[in-house]
């Protein structure tokens, strides 16, 4: 789960990380509430963010500098219901324009080849890590640390001399290495990155100005599997910005992946629903989703995961394709039966289900007059044959 | 010979009082693979499956007293580490834990807990190990093998068992199946199943299933190049069309920054002598054509 800018600062904030001020808002008159309160405590200017979790909002202009709160206002409500990559920004944060001296990156990744968590820092902060990693990977400095003990403090001095933020930035930037690893672990986040750290020049109310590092973006990706056992993070989970089928099929313990095609797939098991979408595309169709109803589905959990696929307007086949073995075959065809009773639209299916209990499923799928495949190829074949059928009917109408 | 488990297996059952533990418990017994105890703490001195096997309250005692030498875990994610790690305190050589869901960076530092142990770990998420005719310890349908001599690693489940039985139909008999889990923190990788199959007589052939997410197919093909030469070698790549920064089902199978995905791999594995398959059913053709025999008989 990606968490927003907003809330991905407050935990660095809430661990004793230097991150500016910054409100959230929801409306223009919020923004310039807030951005008038940042002004008169010394704040050069405003900038005003779009919260959303799709990477380039910049370019998008989802990120606007405001000089005045009357200009803040303005910049929210172009930014406040604008489509970014889709999805629709309802929350903006507001926060002090920073003169910035110099801009870093400092991240921390689970490393699995290593089975550690990676440090990685580098000097040309404000880029992707991965651009950097591409162009000049000789600029990342790379520190694994224990999983028992942490980041040490060797280790981020390490990392703060290869960035050079030494001398009065040290003590800052070794605490800040540090807080990543730590946060990262008190919330069994997969990524916690800061880009940009950044050196900036701070004025405050009495005028006086000062130079010091803090976190001006950051990012944070838990650990799904975690999160059970986080239900204060769960519970902040931003509905707003999620598809209403990913929240159905997460509340039905149902692995759903959205695509762009025609076929529909439904599949048990992860790596035999990514092989069932690789071979839709193989015999020449489009996969419309992911979806593994996991191991040991029962007949509701069936329908469901019909449901999803057919909320999508696209889908013209569906392809199911099942391997039984704790999931029983039988169990997958009443539930196909009782879902195809039920159904808002009517669209072909082509039905593959081998394993466990396949002999009775083959009889309840007879009765009820399901096409039937017996190998997976044949059934990606069929299955992309039935939507051309459909494409071709369709097109002849329509053009 | 097989690697990992075979007739010398005597299993303990973590959670064998548990719905799935009881269950799979069952279906290994009836393969013949020998079941020496279950765990459930709070209930030792009881028996499980029909009386024929001792609930001992922890694993320590399963070692002690019944000589179990492997142990596979069916407990709860919340409590799964603590039962590996328990499993390796006990003594236990080969760990195989089914449990899904397990937070990555409780695996993190259970690992290397694990190996200051010396103690093996299979998954976690994982469906396991199978040495056809010897023993089951694990999920896989044990009705799909037959015996033969082709090692295949494996990091999904069903997708295993699609693998499995093409290949049992076409002919072609397994020494071992091993699924190592897709999850992004595992107890063995595709690089040391390989190496155990490079040291074992009876396995003759490999095959490889991967799936996009991480570089664990790229190290073992790279691995496989110098040590697996001459040796015939199938495999399979999932994911070809998954999009990037999407989770697959599998915690670990995720492309992001444009690493881990199925082209790297599938070039990696062909650089490396790999005849890498578009489906799971080409796989037996690929091995057959490397000089692999198909048996004719039918599966005893």
């Amino acid at each position: 789960m990606k968490l927003q800018e907003f809330h991905a600062r407050e935990l660095l904030g809430a661990a004793g990380l230097p991150v500016p001020p910054g409100r959230v808002a929801t409306t223009p008159g919020e923004v310039g509430v807030a951005a008038r309160e940042l002004l008169a405590a010394g704040a050069q200017g405003v900038v005003v963010k779009a919260q959303v979790l799709v990477g380039g909002r910049g370019k998008a202009g989802g990120v606007k500098l405001a000089a005045t709160p009357e200009d803040a206002e303005r910049a929210a409500g172009q930014i406040l219901d604008m489509t970014i990559k889709g999805i629709v920004v309802r929350k903006v944060l507001v926060a002090p324009a920073s003169d910035i001296r110099h801009e870093y990156y400092l991240g921390a990744v689970l490393d699995r080849a290593a089975q550690r968590i990676l440090v990685m820092g580098s000097a040309e902060g404000g880029v992707e890590i991965e651009q950097v990693a591409r162009e000049k990977p000789d600029a990342i400095v790379r520190v694994h640390a224990h999983p028992h003990l942490g980041l040490l403090d060797f280790q981020a001095r390490e990392v703060a001399l290869a960035l050079g933020l030494t001398g009065p930035y040290l003590a800052d930037a070794v605490a800040i290495a540090q807080g990543l690893v730590r946060v990262m672990i008190a919330n069994d986040a997969d990524l916690v990155e800061v880009n940009p750290l950044a050196i900036v020049r701070e004025r405050a109310a009495d005028g006086s100005e000062r130079e010091r590092l803090v976190c001006l973006d950051a990012k944070i990706t838990l650990d799904d599997s975690a999160l059970p056992r986080h239900p204060d993070l769960e519970a902040r989970r931003d509905l707003d910005e999620e598809d209403p089928a990913d929240t159905e099929a997460r509340e039905q313990e149902i692995n759903f992946i959205h695509l762009d095609g025609s076929i529909g797939c439904l599949v048990n098991g992860a790596g035999l629903a990514m092989t069932t979408m690789d071979l839709v595309k193989r015999a020449g169709g489009e996969p419309a989703n992911f979806l593994d109803i996991g191991g040991g589905a029962k007949s509701d959990t069936v329908a469901a995961a019909m449901r999803l696929i057919l909320e999508d307007p696209k889908v013209q086949v569906i392809l199911v394709n099942i391997f039984g073995g704790i999931t029983r075959g039988d169990e997958v065809a009443r539930g196909l039966v009782e879902a195809r009773a039920q159904q808002s639209r009517a669209v072909p299916m082509v039905v593959r289900i081998v394993g466990t209990n396949a002999e009775e499923a083959q009889r309840i799928l007879r009765e009820a007059s399901f096409q039937t495949a017996e190998s997976l190829e044949a059934a990606a074949e069929q299955a992309v044959a039935a939507g051309r059928a459909i494409g071709a009917a369709a097109g002849g109408a329509g053009r | 010979m097989s690697i990992l488990v075979g007739r010398d297996t005597r299993l303990v059952v973590q959670g064998i009082t548990g719905r799935e533990g009881e269950f799979h418990s069952r279906q290994m017994q009836a393969y013949g693979t020998q079941i020496v105890g279950g765990t459930r703490f709070g209930k030792g001195g009881q028996r499980a499956l029909d009386g024929t096997v001792p609930v001992f309250d922890t694993v320590r005692e399963a070692v002690r007293e019944a000589g179990a030498n492997t142990s596979i875990i069916y407990v709860p994610a919340p409590s799964a580490p603590d039962a590996i790690l328990e499993a390796a305190d006990a003594g236990i050589g080969l760990i195989v834990c089914i449990t899904e869901r397990i937070p990555a960076l409780d695996m993190l530092k259970v690992m290397p807990v694990v190996r200051e142990a010396g103690a093996r770990l299979i998954g976690p998420n994982c469906p396991g190990v199978t040495s056809p005719g010897r023993a089951k310890v694990g999920i896989i349908p044990g009705s799909i093998h037959r015996e033969g001599p082709v090692g295949l690693v494996s990091r999904s489940g069903t997708l295993t068992y699609e693998v499995v039985q093409a290949l049992t139909d076409a002919g072609i008999g397994q020494s071992t199946c091993v699924g190592i889990g897709g999850d992004p923190v595992i107890g063995t990788t595709h690089l040391d199943v390989l190496r155990l199959f490079a040291a074992d007589p009876e396995t003759e052939a490999i095959v490889l299933i991967g799936e996009i997410g991480g570089s664990a197919e790229e190290e073992a093909a790279a691995w496989a190049a110098e040590h697996l030469r001459g040796v015939p070698k199938a495999a399979f790549i999932a994911g070809r069309t998954a999009p990037e920064g999407k989770r697959m089902g599998h915690a670990g199978a995720i492309i992001s920054g444009g690493s881990g995905t199925a082209a790297a791999k599938v070039a990696a594995l062909e650089a490396a002598g790999f005849r890498v398959a578009e489906t799971p059913g080409q796989i037996a053709r690929l091995l057959m054509e490397q000089g692999v025999r198909a048996e004719t008989l039918a599966v005893s």
